[in-house]
């Protein structure tokens, strides 16, 4: 089957629109909202803050913890379950693995970092929307970090390779690979990998390019909902 | 190749952002080098002091240091010692032998001196490398706070709202006639007879902390409080 | 922060002179703004910000069997979520007493005010009625989760839509009618504090956390209310009871105007 056009009419090299702001929520210590399409995702940050449970502790560095929910009303069709379910947890456990990389906390022995990504409406790339918010929120609580995060779900739709696919394309009938990538800032490194479907080893390596264009371009809005908030306004 | 800075004083960076390339440069605090590069490691302000970079912070929780005059908060006490609530990752200890310099019988009520929820300003004296922290309440200004409205403010700000040497937050004392004590952890103590009063020195105080990173702001909070108080 | 007396006194000194921290006076509710169609997948949504607390509520319509002791009507649960997200007082996990709490009190101001008629959602007897599904998420808590929460609610439930039904009974959630909820009583929730012997609505965190008592009620219209709660550990004279309800029901007027 061919796809030749995407169903929003979008380039296959092309985002979706993207809205970002930092510091939504004012009682936490850093936070964002990140929108891109339909899909709308917080993250909040709290901490470093006293680690409880209190085994948990590290005496060498702070422990970052991610908790990942989508609410109950954000999916189109039934209602979700509220609590955390074997998808949301692997979801928070590959996210705090893909900030291991670029986040320092050795300054923060035995404490915690709390990264809620809370998820109100969902269109797709969902996880990588909270990665991209994440970064924001880190950075916004003043979390050292030696580069930011941009991520974006890469893949193939049909036949056609193609970045940010959203619910439509991820379950076209044809068939779909479905793979969020999460990419740093500078080094360019891949720091989130996870993959269905089926692809060759050159359409992946070709999709890794792409992703590290579309993940340079969400840096640059990254950066610019930071700067919007923190520069001083003349 | 030549070294250039990409940035200029007083810039605001992301983590991430490439500051300057060359190795004439030195990076300094939230700042690191990577290859040819110096980089931002920390949301904040740039300043460039002739050779070395550095990141002032504009964001971020406390962290405890020695010598910081704090307002905390009892959160605990065990027979010979308080535990304190610094605002910040980390509690502190105070020992019975820190929490004044009047003698305490053994076995004395310790919450007839400081009770839980009780607000008091205490000095750091130790932080170890484990963040375990040791506070005393022997010093001038050290005491339990009685009376009056608590305020936390971003600790990074603090010493924008303190001023040099005490200018900035005299001027709020002095045209809201309040007893303000800022404490380095971000936590403001303030006292008014007049509740009136007592609002325009929290207003005030959230003022700066919002213009914080502009300059003359002690002149302009002046004027400011003048018009404020004619009303 | 957990509250201490001298610093509650200091308040209740302030109040008594009708002015309250951030320059209110009592009775004065902070800037509220109500948003609709906040999540558009779900099949009504709104957000509501009071100050600086900002709650959301979405509507989840389903197609179930009836209940058997009720079989010619639909469902209806509120569920709350008390994230912690919205403050460094929540944690993650099984849901607190004061999420339970509040999910109940906006429940039974929307149940018991009948304000959905559950027969008219009943397509089948026995066999099919939709299932109304509110779940109330807290986004940031600056204090007065309770009413940024009924308000949330009763906004969303104005504005939600029934899914495209098929002719084979199924649920075609991908298309929207226009045909709205059979709502046919706006109960609008007001809760009044009590500090010391001082009365208030709206309090921000810092009041809230030094409440003894409070009493919330949902109104219907202005002299009928259909849902109460008393929360808090002191007792309340049946004068203060009274001046309570007086103060939610002009409260829940001007907080009518804003839907």
């Amino acid at each position: 089957m061919s796809y030749t056009k995407r169903n929003d009419g979008r380039k296959f090299d092309e985002i979706r629109p993207i809205e970002a702001e930092a510091g939504v929520i004012k009682s936490a210590d850093g936070s964002a909202r990140f929108k891109i399409g339909k899909t709308v995702a917080f993250a909040t940050v709290r901490g470093p803050r006293e680690m409880f449970p209190r085994f948990m502790k590290n005496p060498k560095r702070g422990v970052l913890r991610v908790h990942y929910q989508m609410m109950p009303f954000s999916g189109v069709g039934d209602r979700i379950r509220p609590g955390p379910n074997r998808r949301a947890k692997e979801i928070s456990m590959v996210t705090a693995n893909a900030f291991s990389e670029v986040i320092d906390l050795e300054s923060y022995p035995n404490s915690v970092i709390d990264v809620f990504i809370d998820i109100p409406q969902a269109d797709a790339g969902t996880r990588c929307a909270g990665i991209s918010a994440a970064a924001i929120a880190l950075a916004d609580a003043g979390i050292p970090m030696k580069e930011m995060i941009g991520s974006v779900a890469v893949g193939k739709v049909g036949d056609k390779l193609a970045v940010d696919l959203d619910y439509s394309e991820e379950a076209y009938e044809g068939g779909a690979a479905d793979i969020p990538v999460a990419i740093t800032s500078r080094t360019k490194k891949v720091s989130l990998l996870q993959m269905d479907g089926d692809v060759t080893r050159e359409e992946l390596n070709e999709l890794l390019e792409k992703a590290k264009v579309s993940c340079a371009q969400i840096n640059d809005i990254q950066k610019k909902a930071l700067k919007d908030k923190y520069e001083v306004k003349k | 190749m030549t070294s250039k800075l990409l940035i200029k004083d007083k810039d605001i960076v992301v983590p991430g952002e490439d500051l300057a390339q060359g190795m004439d440069f030195l990076p300094s605090a939230g700042s690191y080098r990577d290859g040819d590069a110096i980089v931002s490691q920390l949301m904040g302000m740039v300043r460039v002091d002739g050779k070395v970079i550095k990141i002032i912070p504009l964001t971020g929780t406390y962290i405890p240091k020695r010598n910081d005059t704090i307002v905390g908060q009892i959160s605990d006490l065990t027979y010979s010692a308080w535990s304190i609530k610094t605002f910040s990752a980390y509690q502190a200890m105070m020992s019975m032998k820190e929490a004044t310099s009047e003698y305490i019988e053994k076995g004395a009520d310790l919450t007839k001196l400081y009770d839980i929820g009780d607000y008091i300003v205490i000095k750091i004296t130790n932080v170890t490398s484990q963040k375990l922290i040791d506070v005393t309440m022997k010093g001038p200004g050290l005491r339990k706070l009685r009376e009056g409205r608590i305020v936390k403010v971003n600790s990074n700000k603090v010493p924008r709202i303190i001023g040099k040497q005490g200018s900035m937050v005299g001027i709020v004392k002095q045209y809201t006639n309040t007893q303000i004590t800022v404490g380095q952890n971000g936590i403001v103590w303030i006292y008014g007879e007049d509740a009136k009063m007592e609002n325009l020195a929290e207003k005030t105080i959230r003022k700066i902390e919002a213009e914080a990173h502009t300059s003359g702001l002690t002149d302009k909070i002046e004027a400011w409080l003048k018009k404020e108080v004619a009303q | 922060m957990i509250i201490n007396q001298e610093m509650k006194n200091h308040i209740i000194k302030a109040l008594k002179k009708d002015l309250r921290f951030d320059g209110r006076k009592k009775e004065e509710f902070r800037d509220i703004k109500v948003e609709y169609d906040v999540a558009g997948s779900a099949e009504g949504s709104a957000k509501v910000t009071i100050g600086d607390t900002i709650v959301m509520a979405g509507i989840k319509l389903g197609m179930e069997k009836p209940y058997p002791d009720t079989p010619n009507e639909g469902m209806l649960m509120v569920n709350a979520e008390f994230m912690p997200m919205a403050s460094p007082d929540f944690e993650s996990g099984p849901p607190s007493i004061a999420s339970i709490e509040l999910a109940r009190v906006v429940d039974r101001g929307i149940r018991e005010s009948k304000s959905i008629d559950v027969k008219d959602l009943c397509i089948e007897p026995k066999e099919k009625a939709w299932s109304v599904g509110i779940d109330i998420i807290t986004i940031n808590d600056g204090g007065n989760l309770m009413d940024a929460a009924g308000l949330a609610a009763l906004a969303a439930l104005k504005s939600a839509t029934f899914p495209k039904l098929n002719k084979d009974g199924s649920v075609d959630y991908k298309e929207k009618t226009d045909k709205k909820l059979p709502l046919v009583k706006e109960p609008i929730m007001v809760t009044v504090h009590m500090i010391g012997e001082e009365l208030i609505v709206d309090p921000i965190s810092r009041e809230e956390k030094c409440s003894d008592a409070r009493l919330s009620v949902s109104a219907i219209d202005d002299k009928t209310m259909c849902a109460m709660q008393k929360s808090g550990e002191k007792a309340l004279t049946t004068e203060q009871v009274d001046k309570m309800v007086k103060l939610a029901f002009e409260k829940s007027k001007e907080l009518r105007k804003r839907l």
